[in-house]
């Protein structure tokens, strides 16, 4: 399995002026993107709308077609928007890839397993929605070598990353809070856009 | 005494949304808005989005809007109500200008309606703070164009309820 953490480091090495939409997990303060990012003006976390990082980030990749958009999504997320696969391929933007973090709990509602844990496949499903390419990752080291093909493949491009799971079990009120709000995010991602 | 026929055309609609330089329409379809797909699917000003299920659209809508395109939501209104979390955390918190065409099933000037999607679709939106406007001829198209400008200036989502199903 891969620590979520140097997943999200991979993927931003690589990112150039990619935008990230993520959600949760690939979000989170302790162990996700905030940590490691190097162009927060184009991160857009998007941790208050369950479920819908695919859905914004394809609306971005239509509104977007010259710059890459990268969804970090979470497995417990996408169930709750399943549809959004089929409703990505069907339009199939060439610059959207679609990173799943796929840890198979509720990581920061204590860890409680998803639904399917084990016996949903995630490579089948993005297959079988009508995605252009798939990729599959569950240790670091093919993950880290095999990053520049998932980039120069041509969109939708979806990646199953199994990674570990880091729970949350502290109360929310407890719990650090990113420095920037979606409002922020939302009010600044359009100027960063305009900068090209 | 002339009486108006109580129909809506889809072209009166999407001259509307052209005058006002919509770009993109995200919709699911449902029988009020049957008959705009040809036109839609037709007409290479506008991007057609269709989705899977209705809450896909606001979502989609705010990566269009940030990402620097004007989108409206066509769906109807049981389809708002699989949409609360989406209205509430994309429309309304981020302050989405978003106009949302709302097929507007079980609607009647005439009796009672047993439609629960009818009945409870104006509570819902007074409940979130979201205005609306009704529209069932024609002449009543031009509304979109206040309810895009309310949109706009007040930086939230506005609500078009389509009260008939629209003439072929």
């Amino acid at each position: 399995m891969i620590n979520n953490t140097e997943a999200v480091r991979v993927i931003d090495s690589k990112r150039g002026d990619a935008v990230f939409v993520a959600t949760m997990n690939a979000n989170n303060v302790s162990f996700g993107l905030p940590t490691v990012t190097s162009n927060e003006q184009l991160d857009f976390p998007i941790s208050g709308a369950m479920s819908k990082a695919s859905s914004v980030g394809l609306g971005l990749a239509l509104a977007q077609p010259q710059r890459k958009i990268m969804i970090l999504d979470g497995d417990g997320s996408l169930l709750m928007n399943l549809g959004s696969m089929v409703t990505v391929s069907n339009k199939a933007p060439t610059n959207l890839y679609h990173f799943l973090f796929d840890n198979g709990v509720y990581a920061v509602t204590g860890g409680q397993p998803v639904p399917g844990r084990g016996r949903a496949d995630w490579e089948e499903m993005a297959k079988g929605a009508g995605y252009a390419a798939v990729f599959n990752f569950d240790n670091l080291e093919d993950l880290t070598t095999g990053i520049d093909e998932v980039l120069a493949s041509t969109g939708p491009v979806f990646v199953r990353l199994a990674v570990a799971p880091e729970i949350e079990n502290t109360a929310v009120e407890d719990r650090p809070r990113p420095a920037r709000s979606v409002l922020t995010a939302f009010k600044e991602l359009p100027e960063a856009l305009a900068k090209g | 005494m002339t009486t108006q026929e109580a129909v809506i055309h889809p072209a009166a609609i999407i001259n509307e949304l052209k005058k006002n330089d919509v770009t993109h329409v995200v919709w699911l379809p449902d029988s009020e808005t049957n008959f705009m797909y040809e036109l839609l699917t037709g007409d290479s000003s506008l991007d057609l989005v269709p989705v899977c299920r209705e809450g896909e659209t606001m979502a989609i809508a705010a990566g269009l809007w940030v990402g620097g395109k004007k989108p409206v939501v066509l769906i109807q209104n049981t389809g708002i109500f699989e949409s609360g979390d989406s209205i509430r955390g994309l429309g309304l918190d981020v302050h989405q200008p978003l106009v949302m065409l709302i097929g507007y099933r079980g609607w009647s000037r005439h009796g009672l309606t047993n439609d629960s999607a009818a009945r409870f679709i104006e509570h819902i939106l007074h409940a979130w703070g979201i205005n609306y406007y009704l529209i069932e001829t024609d002449d009543d198209a031009q509304r979109i164009t206040l309810a895009l400008a309310e949109a706009e200036r007040d930086q939230k989502p506005v609500a078009v309820l389509v009260g008939t199903e629209f003439g072929a």
